[in-house]
């Protein structure tokens, strides 16, 4: 199935704003977080289609996934 | 004012534990009447360092400043960083106030050291913008002196003006909301400078101070949303509320611009880095966050600082402008103008719905900033009314205000958390009032959800109390990213004010510290004719479905009435 994958702030540095990616049916958010090489104790904030997910969500064809760091500002 | 004197007064006994919001809240409460005029002469302009200010202590050089705002008719407090609430604190000064008003038309300025403060009457610096006062004043009397000041919009007393304060690179931090510029310039003052003349604070029990310090800085530091703030600014919230949908765009009508990356922290740190600027910049000593920035042009000259996520949202997504360098240029102007870039920009947005000017036109956004607002044209003085005001006058419904302040850069139909703190909010709609969107978009400091209602009211309730007694601190509010998530944080904060004073305070008590502050200015609105009816969000939020979610503002009066409830 086709997920497009966004990366935020430092996320970005080696990789990509924003990609395609072709994944098996039932790959959950957390792989795909491995995959991109980054460590899990870094991620602030998961969302698919704008809504907050876990490690543990499994994507869907066409789902939007945006990974982010933990940020913070106001 | 009134007969230009000035004298000392010692601090009364209940006044000594404040500080901050505290202290300008309890004394706006106690000595001005709530129903007065915001320019007349009854109102009182309050200046108030920290009860940590002027200390060791990391990040403690906030400045708050509070009256009766002319935007609102609520109270107000408004603070910010720069390097006036460490100089005030050190020459042993509690609380400067400000009242009556004098008659005729002269200006005039205020010199606080501390041998006292005295009355000077200006006339070369009036009708100058706030950069010009900055310059003057550093030859005029030394670089290092503090300053805080109003520009042409304070002193025409434009209900969007602010109060400047320089910053130790003689740039400009600002005390931004409510209006306060213009009650100062009601009291006829260009600016105020300060000078401490070496003096220092006494701290009890050195020792423990030092440790508490240590603890709390290393809690800061450590945390990775002070690294990130210090890397792209508060601007790196650009694409995050964006992606959840919540990014007021084109006035209030849709929640994702398309323009988003342009005008993102990650773009702006790229840009920092390539025409040499600062990423990251301190607004104050002891900062160990620094979350400003400096900004330099295409041809790496400044052009401004402190550019935040709030300012470049409002002149950006919801005027529909996505070029940062336009932005940076109304930033510089409203900074030199002296106006709150929230109130003015979201008023520009009111004014591009109502047909003023298009949306997307940042050439004519400075064209009316610099030639209508700085020069006091009518139209000049409509749009520094603020958006409450233009809305009215162009006819248009989609008016984002609340208590006649407009309201920040979260769309409370798709956030709904902070629209509670927008309607409850003692002082206008105001995101740092009860910053929820720590919890519902950022995951710090727990979870919720955003389009829920469920647990929002109580969330904001326990936000807005601890915001208060952290801003009668002199704590900068980005210390609550590190309190929401480590344990040793605040401990290590209330240890720092226990070896401060040489007293014993517990959690507890700086919880009804908060509580306190809260219901005093609640009571002070109440007294000046507000009800619970003004808690309420605009009508449109209800009758318009915003995009993506397409969620309404679906709280009623007696849920968002629970609030007080303690």
């Amino acid at each position: 199935m086709q997920v497009q994958v966004k990366l935020f702030a430092f996320f970005r540095e080696g990789r990509f704003k924003e990609e395609g990616r072709e994944l098996a049916d039932n790959t959950m958010v957390g792989q795909v977080v491995d995959d991109l090489g980054i460590d899990r104790e870094e991620v602030g904030v998961l969302m698919i289609n704008s809504r907050h997910c876990q490690f543990e969500t499994v994507l869907q064809q066409n789902d939007i996934l945006a990974i982010f760091p933990v940020i913070g500002g106001g | 004012m009134t007969d230009l004197s000035t004298s000392i007064e010692a601090v009364p006994d209940n006044w000594g534990g404040l500080g901050g919001r505290g202290l300008t809240s309890t004394i706006v409460a106690a000595e001005v009447p709530p129903t007065c005029h915001p320019l007349g002469p009854n109102n009182k302009l309050i200046f108030a360092p920290g009860l940590l200010s002027g200390t060791a202590a990391a990040n403690s050089g906030r400045i708050s400043c509070g009256a009766k705002s002319p935007l609102t008719g609520t109270i107000k407090e408004a603070n910010a960083g720069g390097t006036s609430a460490q100089i005030m604190a050190k020459m042993g000064c509690k609380a400067l106030i400000i009242e009556g008003q004098p008659q005729g038309d002269s200006w005039y300025s205020l010199r606080l050291t501390p041998e006292g403060a005295s009355i000077e009457k200006e006339e070369k610096l009036i009708g100058k913008g706030n950069f010009a006062v900055v310059e003057a004043i550093g030859q005029r009397l030394s670089e290092s002196v503090g300053l805080m000041s109003i520009g042409q919009a304070g002193e025409m007393q434009m209900a969007a003006a602010n109060i400047s304060v320089k910053d130790p690179d003689g740039h400009l931090r600002s005390c931004g909301r409510g209006g306060l510029g213009a009650v100062m310039g009601s009291k006829k003052i260009k600016f105020i400078s300060l000078d401490a003349a070496g003096g220092k604070v006494e701290i009890a029990d050195m020792e423990k101070f030092r440790a508490a310090n240590k603890t709390f800085a290393k809690a800061l530091v450590d945390h990775p949303v002070s690294q990130a703030l210090g890397t792209y600014g508060t601007n790196v919230l650009v694409n995050i509320i964006n992606e959840a949908g919540g990014l007021p765009t084109r006035n209030f009508s849709k929640g994702q611009f398309d323009g988003h990356e342009q005008i993102s922290g990650e773009t702006m740190h790229d840009l920092i880095v390539e025409r040499g600027g600062k990423p990251k910049h301190n607004c104050h000593k002891g900062c160990v966050i620094n979350c400003s920035q400096i900004y330099n042009d295409s041809a790496g000259n400044f052009k401004t600082s402190g550019f935040e996520y709030e300012s470049i949202w409002a002149m950006g997504a919801d005027c529909a402008v996505d070029n940062l360098d336009k932005i940076a240029e109304m930033d510089h102007i409203l900074d030199d103008i002296g106006m709150d870039s929230i109130e003015t920009a979201v008023t520009f947005g009111v004014a591009m719905e109502g047909g003023m000017l298009k949306f997307g036109d940042s050439d004519e956004m400075i064209r009316i900033l610099k030639d209508e607002v700085a020069q006091g044209t009518p139209l000049g003085r409509i749009i520094g009314s603020g958006a409450g005001n233009v809305g009215k006058i162009y006819g248009v419904t989609r008016v984002p205000v609340v208590k006649n302040q407009a309201i920040p850069a979260y769309d409370p139909r798709a956030i709904k958390g902070i629209g509670i703190t927008y309607a409850t909010s003692t002082q206008g709609a105001d995101h740092t009032m009860g910053y929820t969107i720590a919890t519902e978009i950022l995951s710090v400091g727990g979870k919720a959800d955003p389009l829920s209602k469920e647990g929002q009211v109580e969330l904001s309730r326990n936000l807005q109390i601890a915001t208060a007694a952290i801003d009668s601190t002199g704590m900068c509010l980005f210390i609550a990213f590190a309190a929401l998530d480590n344990a040793t944080c605040l401990p290590a904060l209330i240890d720092m004010i226990n070896a401060r004073f040489g007293i014993n305070l517990t959690g507890a008590d700086v919880t009804n510290l908060g509580m306190n502050i809260l219901k005093t200015e609640h009571n002070f609105n109440l007294a000046a004719g507000f009800t619970n009816k003004d808690d309420r969000l605009p009508e449109f939020f209800a009758l318009e479905p915003i995009p993506p979610h397409n969620a309404v503002w679906d709280f009623s009066g007696e849920e968002i009435d629970t609030f007080w409830n303690f």
